[in-house]
C-alpha cells in the first residue's frame, strides 16, 4: 500500500510547490490591498529568466535568484502603473499577463530545445527515514523546503510582527493608515514586489526543478489557479498550503489515472485542475459573509492621498 | 522639482481622446527600442510591421478580416466592463461558438439549403452564451468570481475542442489528422471581394457596433448597468438589479464571442481545427480598453490591433522576427494606455508652485 501511496503523495508535494509560492506571494500583495492579476505573466517571466540564467551559467541557484528578480521587475511595472499612476488594477494585471506571456515567448525562442540537469532531491538527514512522511516531505528538492519555510515566515510576519500589522492595516483601511502617518504607497510597493518575487520563484521552480525545460506557456494557468487559491485560503497562509496540496493531488491523480489506461478521454483528465478550481471557488464563495469578513477591505481599490 | 497629482473635478474630455493616441505613440517608441534590441533596423521593421499590412488590396482585406472578430468581441465585452463585470474568458466562449456552429455544419453536411448558415450563426451565438452562462450563474448564485471562472473555462474549452477534433468530430476520411470535414459551400459565409478572403461576416461587427451604441446610449438596461458599474450602492438604492446586470453582461459578451467563433470556422478556416483563434478573445480585452469602452473607439482600436496581428505575421516572414513580438506589442499598448489614462482623471502639478487653497474655498 505505501508503495503506491508514497509516490503519489511525493508527487503531490512536488506539483503543489509552485502553487504554494505563487499563492503566498499574491496573498501578501492582496493583504496590502493590491489585487495583482498578473501572476501568470510574472511566473512566465520568472521561468524564462531562471531557465536562461541556469543554462548559461550552469548554476541552478543563480537561476532561481534571476527568476525572483524577473518576477519582482515585472511586479514593479505593475506597481508603477497601478500604484503610482493609479490605473485600474484588474486591467493592469491582465496587461501584465498578456505582456509576460508575449515577452517570455520572445525571450525563450533560443531556449526551447535546450535541456537542463534539473535540481536534485536533497534528503534531509534523519528526517527522510521517517515512514511515509520522510520520503514524501523530506526527500525533495531544496525549493520544496524553501516553500514550507516561506509559509511559516509569511505567517509569522503577518501576525507576529509590527510590520505585518502595518501591512494588514494598509490593506484594511489605507485612509486610516495614511492618517496615522504610514506611507501607504511605499508599503504597497513592497508587498507587490514581494508577490512578484515569489511568483518568479514559482516560475523558476517549474523551469529548473520540476519540468526542467522551457516551452511557451510553461505555467499552463497555474498563476490563475494560485489566484483562486488565495480566495480558497480566505487570505490565511496556512490554508494556502492545504489548498495547494489539494490541487497538487488532483494534478498527480490525473497522471496516474492516465497511466492506468482507463477509457477516460485524456482531455477530461487534463481539465480536472481547472474544473476543481471552479468547484472550490464556488464552495468557498458561497458563504459570502466569510469572504467579506476575510478579504482585505480595500482590495483592488486605488489609493491617492489627498483625494 | 517634485510633481504631485491633483484630481480633476470631472474627467478631461480632451485627454479622453488624446490618451489612446499618446499610448499609441509611446508603444511605437517602445517598439523602436524593442527592434533595436532584437538587432533589426527599426525603419525596415516598422515598414513591414505597420505599412506593408495596409498597402495592397489583399492585405487590406486581411486587415478587415482580422479586425472583425476583435471588434465584435470587444463590443460585447465593453458592455460588461462598464458594469464592472469582468468576462476575460471570451476566448473560451469563442471556442464554444465555433464548436456549436461546426456541429451544425457537420450534421447537415451536403444539405444545400439557405437556412444552414443562419442556423450555424444562431448555434454559435447560443454556444458562446451557454459557456458564459456558467460564470453568470456561479457569480449570481454563489458569488464566485467571474474573472477566475471565465478564465478557467477557457482552458476547459480548449481541451473540449481538442477532444472533439481528435475524436467525435474528426473527418473519418482525414487520414487521422485532427480536423473536421471541410464545410460545404452552404455552410460558409459568401465571399465579398473576389480574389481575397473577405466574406460577408465582416458585417457582423458593423451590426454589433450599431447595436452596442443603441444599447449604451439609448436603452434603460444599458443605463442601469452603467450606474451599477460606476456606483454600485447608488444602483442598489435605485433598485437596479445587480443579478440582471451580471447575466446581461456575460450573455452579451458570450454571444459576440460565439459569433466571432462562427466567423472563423465558416470563414477563413472552413472547418474545425484544434486552434480556431490566435488569441482574439484576449486581444479583444485590450481593444475594448484602448477603444475607451466606446462603440466607435472600439472600431478604431480593433483596426489597430488587427494591424498588430498582421504586422507580426509580415515581420515573421520578411524579417524572421518571432511572432511573439505581437504579444509584446499588445501588452505594451495596454500598459501605455493605462498609464496615460492618469491624465484623464488627474492633473500633474509641480509641488513647489502649489498655492494654499484660500479659506473661502475658491482657487
Amino acid at each position: 500500500m505505501t508503495d503506491l501511496v508514497v509516490p503519489l503523495l511525493a508527487g503531490t508535494v512536488a506539483a503543489a510547490t509552485p502553487l504554494v509560492f505563487a499563492a503566498l506571494g499574491e496573498l501578501v500583495t492582496e493583504k496590502s490591498g493590491v489585487l495583482n492579476l498578473g501572476v501568470e505573466g510574472m511566473m512566465l517571466l520568472g521561468a524564462i529568466a531562471s531557465f536562461a540564467a541556469a543554462t548559461t551559467s550552469g548554476s541552478l541557484l543563480l537561476g532561481v535568484v534571476c527568476g525572483a528578480l524577473a518576477g519582482a521587475a515585472a511586479a514593479t511595472l505593475f506597481a508603477v502603473l497601478a500604484l503610482t499612476l493609479l490605473a485600474n488594477q484588474v486591467a493592469t494585471g491582465l496587461a501584465l499577463t498578456i505582456f509576460g506571456t508575449g515577452l517570455s515567448a520572445l525571450l525563450g525562442q533560443g531556449y526551447v530545445s535546450l535541456t537542463l540537469k534539473g535540481m536534485h532531491a536533497l534528503a534531509l538527514p534523519m528526517l527522510h527515514r521517517l515512514p511515509v512522511v520522510g520520503p514524501v516531505l523530506f526527500d525533495q528538492n531544496p525549493l520544496v523546503y524553501l516553500s514550507l519555510l516561506t509559509i511559516g515566515a509569511v505567517h509569522w510576519f503577518l501576525y507576529r510582527t509590527k510590520a505585518g500589522l502595518i501591512l494588514r492595516a494598509v490593506g484594511e483601511s489605507p485612509e486610516s493608515a495614511h492618517a496615522v502617518g504610514f506611507r501607504v504607497i511605499r508599503i504597497r510597493y513592497l508587498a507587490t514586489l514581494f508577490g512578484g518575487a515569489l511568483a518568479g520563484v514559482a516560475g523558476a521552480y517549474l523551469a529548473v526543478a520540476y519540468t526542467p525545460m522551457w516551452v511557451e506557456q510553461l505555467t499552463a494557468g497555474r498563476g490563475w489557479i494560485a489566484l483562486a487559491l488565495v480566495v480558497f485560503a480566505t487570505w490565511r497562509p496556512s490554508r494556502v498550503l492545504l489548498g495547494a496540496y489539494l490541487f497538487g493531488g488532483v494534478t498527480i491523480l490525473q497522471f496516474h489515472v492516465q497511466a492506468l489506461g482507463l477509457a477516460v478521454p485524456s482531455q477530461l483528465l487534463s481539465a480536472l485542475p481547472y474544473l476543481a478550481t471552479i468547484a472550490v471557488l464556488v464552495v468557498i464563495s458561497r458563504n459570502y459573509q466569510v469572504i467579506r469578513a476575510n478579504a482585505p477591505a480595500s482590495l483592488g481599490k486605488p489609493f491617492h492621498p489627498g483625494d | 522639482m517634485r510633481l504631485r497629482l491633483e484630481s480633476r473635478s470631472e474627467p478631461s474630455r480632451a485627454m479622453l481622446v488624446a490618451s489612446p493616441l499618446l499610448a499609441g505613440g509611446m508603444t511605437l517608441g517602445a517598439g523602436f527600442l524593442l527592434f533595436l534590441v532584437l538587432g533589426q533596423r527599426p525603419g525596415a521593421a516598422f515598414q513591414s510591421f505597420f505599412v506593408a499590412p495596409a498597402s495592397s488590396r489583399n492585405s487590406l482585406a486581411e486587415l478587415l478580416l482580422k479586425a472583425a472578430p476583435l471588434i465584435l468581441i470587444a463590443q460585447g465585452l465593453a458592455i460588461g466592463f462598464r458594469a464592472n463585470v469582468w468576462n476575460i474568458g471570451a476566448e473560451g466562449q469563442l471556442t464554444l461558438g465555433a464548436i456549436a456552429a461546426s456541429a451544425v455544419a457537420i450534421r447537415f453536411d451536403g444539405v444545400g439549403a439557405g437556412w444552414l448558415l443562419p442556423a450555424m450563426v444562431a448555434a454559435g451565438a447560443l454556444g458562446g452564451m451557454a459557456w458564459a452562462a456558467i460564470p453568470a450563474w456561479l457569480r449570481t448564485r454563489f458569488h464566485a468570481s467571474e474573472i477566475l471562472v471565465t478564465l478557467m473555462l477557457t482552458y476547459v474549452a480548449t481541451l473540449a475542442l481538442s477532444y472533439l477534433v481528435y475524436g467525435p468530430m474528426r473527418d473519418p476520411q482525414g487520414l487521422n489528422f485532427p480536423q473536421s470535414i471541410l464545410f460545404s459551400q452552404a455552410a460558409l459565409f459568401p465571399n465579398l471581394v473576389a480574389g481575397t478572403r473577405l466574406n460577408v461576416s465582416v458585417f457582423l461587427p458593423v451590426i454589433a457596433t450599431a447595436a452596442a451604441w443603441l444599447f449604451v446610449a439609448k436603452s434603460f438596461a444599458g443605463y442601469q448597468m452603467l450606474v451599477g458599474g460606476l456606483a454600485p450602492l447608488a444602483a442598489r438604492y435605485a433598485g437596479f438589479s445587480e443579478t440582471r446586470s451580471v447575466w446581461l453582461a456575460l450573455l452579451i459578451g458570450g454571444a459576440t464571442a460565439g459569433l466571432a467563433g462562427v466567423g472563423e470556422v465558416a470563414g477563413p478556416l472552413g472547418q474545425l481545427l484544434p486552434t480556431v483563434s490566435p488569441g482574439y478573445g484576449f486581444a479583444a480585452i485590450i481593444v475594448a480598453f484602448v477603444g475607451r469602452l466606446h462603440p466607435l473607439g472600439i472600431v478604431l482600436a480593433g483596426l489597430l490591433m488587427s494591424l498588430l496581428y498582421l504586422g507580426g505575421e509580415t515581420a515573421q516572414i520578411t524579417l524572421q522576427v518571432p511572432y511573439a513580438v505581437t504579444g509584446v506589442f499588445q501588452g505594451m499598448l495596454l500598459f501605455c494606455l493605462l498609464g496615460s489614462d492618469l491624465f484623464v482623471f488627474y492633473r500633474v502639478r509641480s509641488a513647489r508652485g502649489r498655492r494654499r487653497p484660500r479659506v473661502d474655498g475658491r482657487p
